[in-house]
């Protein structure tokens, strides 16, 4: 009676069942490096129109707005002439229709060339060059902080879900998440620069210092931590209260379970195995961020005359250099596709099962 | 010592009224079975009888809500129930594994197969990382996976459900444990897979003379592979032989009704004798009953079941069973 179950399966080979093991080597047997490459040809292309439409919506938005750059210095010298402000708009193009001064805009822009800026006197393109080192360093400084900070808090927090280090990390994560970004910036700031001189409350570095070297770097660094921090905060408390979520639905699964069966140590099971797969919902996050760090960064380099983009535009805006804003906001929607690039590569390197879509 | 098969020589595993609860409720009660080397042991029972809790409770991996609420479990000179941290993390994956239910989301689907074999070797016998793939190509090999070669670096989500548990039992067996615990390996699979798994495991046992537990809800699994069966319901087991007595005699109305419903060991029924009688009511709160968990549903209880729980009492040789009604009892040992 027993017999008549496996003997005619015996030894037979385990093809032709069910299992999908691919005779061809389709884009089933993809690498991870061509993974990665898809997904970069195809954010690659997509890219371009995209920063077309926001170059030209930009430029009608910014044509909306009353006065430009010729009011503001006219203004601001006190005494104009209609036949100056006439020679200024003539100079820099503003006396053309809008549709005009668009496209030479785009001729400009075809060339590799962002225009030139009335108030700073010198093209664009290099003023943002000069600026946007300063930017992108506090912006990884602070991305980091919030991730490193972000992913230790959660782990915590989901480790002790519903003890009292959760629910202590809990309130201070929902306060940093309510507290808006400037007044933590001018706390800090308070505390850590004028109550307690421990940092400086502003600039990049010490002016005229003659600092060489590693006194440089440390200078720079001491620097850049109080902007950076409250960069980061508000983002610490997303990433922290996402971690938390992720690390607890991970611990759950079946081959946490797995992993714990075969003798791992709580730490190799929590490293390996759980927070390899709760990086996947965080890095998306992290990825969508990075416009939102932008803005921030904005009011940050205002709040402690940090010399990047961020001041840059601030400072466009007030002038009506409308060249300088719109080079700005393009090189900030470059930014950001550029990182959702990075971010596609960095989660189809983190999950293998992303690779057809 | 409590009723059970007795032995001469001392057994791999003994568990002794092994008692589990979610806080006050408990789901399994005064359970006691041993297996001996090399030897397969089935634990049947419907869905919620606690056989999976019992595999849990040995390898200690019982959900965080659950507790060894009492008995032992003797294995290899320690009690598995009382062990510290450090001693239970030399043992699972060394000296005891387990196989679970669901293929799908037992392996981690970040890492490659060879990644996730590579690491119980790594831990537990030190071999370097070229070693150990060398290892989890061997495995591969064992547990018959076509062109392990290539296979070691594909990761879960390539794999069907009955290769993704070949790699579960290649994981599990990957250091020669002296038990494996095998949670109904086969339920999830396609039916024309699951006697090439049940053999490939079989042959293992025998390779590695290994003791297996093998829970399953299918009695037509046992008569094949099993040495001896362990019934359970609703927590408790209800009766313990060999398979071709339990077959033959079920002395459990509960045993007897689970053949009955059984396709290919109720006698001579199958598929195409008509509808297959299914045991009428369900396992639901059965727990809590005062006496025999099984009486609700029981076409021969009478008013004494409901006062008392049963024991189980010796009814021929190397057999318990827990009915006082159906069997009258021989003195127990
Ligand atoms: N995590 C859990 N929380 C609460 N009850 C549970 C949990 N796991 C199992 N149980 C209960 O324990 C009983 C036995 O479950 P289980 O051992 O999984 O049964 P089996 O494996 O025999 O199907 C069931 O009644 C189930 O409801
Ligand atoms: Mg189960």
């Amino acid at each position: 009676m027993a017999g008549l179950r496996a003997i005619g399966l015996r030894n037979r080979p385990a093809a032709g069942t069910v299992c999908r093991f691919p005779e061809d080597p389709g884009p089933c047997l993809m690498t991870t490096a061509e993974r990665i490459f898809k997904s970069l040809r195809r954010n690659g292309l997509a890219a371009i129109p995209t920063v077309l439409v926001i170059v030209v919506l930009n430029f009608f938005l910014l044509k909306l707005a009353p006065g430009d750059a010729a009011d503001v210095m006219a203004g601001e010298s006190g005494a104009a002439t209609e036949e100056l402000m006439r020679q200024l708009r003539a100079r820099f193009g503003l006396d053309l229709p809008v549709l005009g001064q668009l496209q030479a805009y785009l001729g400009g822009l075809a060339q590799g060339s962002l225009g030139f800026s009335p108030r700073y006197n010198m093209p664009v393109t290099d003023l943002i060059l000069q600026r946007l080192p300063r930017t992108l360093t506090l912006m990884g400084f602070s991305l980091s902080i919030a991730i490193a900070l972000g992913l230790l808090a959660g782990t915590v927090m989901a480790l002790n879900a519903g003890r009292w280090p959760d629910r202590v990390l809990s309130v201070l994560t929902l306060l940093l998440y309510s507290v808006p970004g400037f007044w933590i910036g001018l706390m800090l700031i308070v505390l850590f620069s004028i109550k307690l001189g421990w940092l400086p409350s502003g600039g990049s570095e010490t002016i005229a210092s003659g600092r060489t070297g590693f006194d440089l770097f440390v200078d720079r660094l001491r620097h850049m931590i109080l902007p950076a921090l409250t960069l980061a905060l508000f983002y610490v408390a997303v990433y922290a209260r996402l971690t938390r979520a992720a690390v607890m639905e991970v611990a759950e699964q079946d081959y946490v379970r797995t992993a714990r069966a075969k003798g791992l140590s709580a730490f190799a099971v929590g490293s390996r195995h759980v927070l390899r797969n709760a990086l996947l919902p965080v890095t998306t996050l992290a990825g969508m961020h990075i416009g939102g760090i932008l803005g921030g960064a904005v009011v940050v380099e205002t709040v402690y005359s940090w010399p990047g983009l961020g001041r840059l535009a601030f400072e466009a805006v007030l002038r009506r250099d409308y060249n300088v804003l719109l080079g700005v906001l393009l090189l900030s929607s470059v930014l950001v596709i550029l990182a959702n690039m990075i971010v596609d590569m960095l989660q189809a390197w983190l999950d293998p099962r992303i690779e057809v879509r | 010592m409590k009723a059970g098969p007795v032995d001469a020589s001392s057994p791999l595993l003994d568990v002794r009224d092994l008692t589990i609860a979610f806080g006050d409720t408990v789901r399994v009660r005064d359970l006691s079975f041993s297996v001996r080397e090399a030897e397969t042991v089935a634990i049947v029972g419907e869905s919620g009888s606690g056989k999976s809790l019992t595999g849990l409770a040995l390898m200690r991996l019982l959900p965080r809500s659950a507790r060894i609420a009492g008995g032992a479990m003797a294995f290899m000179g320690r009690d598995l129930a009382v062990i510290d941290e450090p001693e239970l993390r030399r043992l699972r994956g060394r000296e005891i594994a387990m196989i679970f239910q669901e293929p799908m989301t037992s392996l981690n689907p970040v890492l490659t197969i060879g990644a996730q074999i590579a690491e119980v070797v790594t831990l537990h016998e030190g071999l370097s990382r070229s070693a150990a793939r060398r290892r989890a190509i061997e495995l591969l090999d064992r547990v018959r996976v076509p062109d392990p070669a290539r296979r070691v670096d594909d990761y879960p989500h390539r794999l069907s459900g009955g290769m993704r548990q070949r790699v579960m039992i290649a994981m599990a067996v990957a250091c020669g444990p002296r038990l494996l615990i095998a949670d109904e390996p086969t339920t999830a699979l396609d039916v024309t897979i699951q006697a090439q798994v049940l053999d490939l495991l079989d042959g293992l046992r025998r390779d590695l003379s290994m003791g297996l537990i093998l829970v399953t809800h299918d009695l037509g699994v046992v008569g094949q592979w099993a040495d001896r069966v362990v019934v359970m319901y609703a927590g408790t087991k209800v009766e313990e032989a060999p398979p071709g007595p339990v077959f033959a005699d079920p002395r459990h109305p509960y045993t007897a009704g689970l053949l009955a419903a059984s396709p290919r060991v109720g006698g001579g029924r199958s598929y195409r004798s008509g509808p297959l009688p299914e045991i009428p009511g369900n396992i639901a709160s059965a727990v809590d009953e005062a006496g025999c968990s099984f009486a609700p549903r029981c076409p021969h209880a009478i008013a004494s079941c409901r006062l008392a729980r049963p024991p189980l009492v010796r009814v021929g040789e190397d057999r318990v069973a827990a009915c006082p009604v159906v069997n009258v009892a021989e003195p127990a040992p």
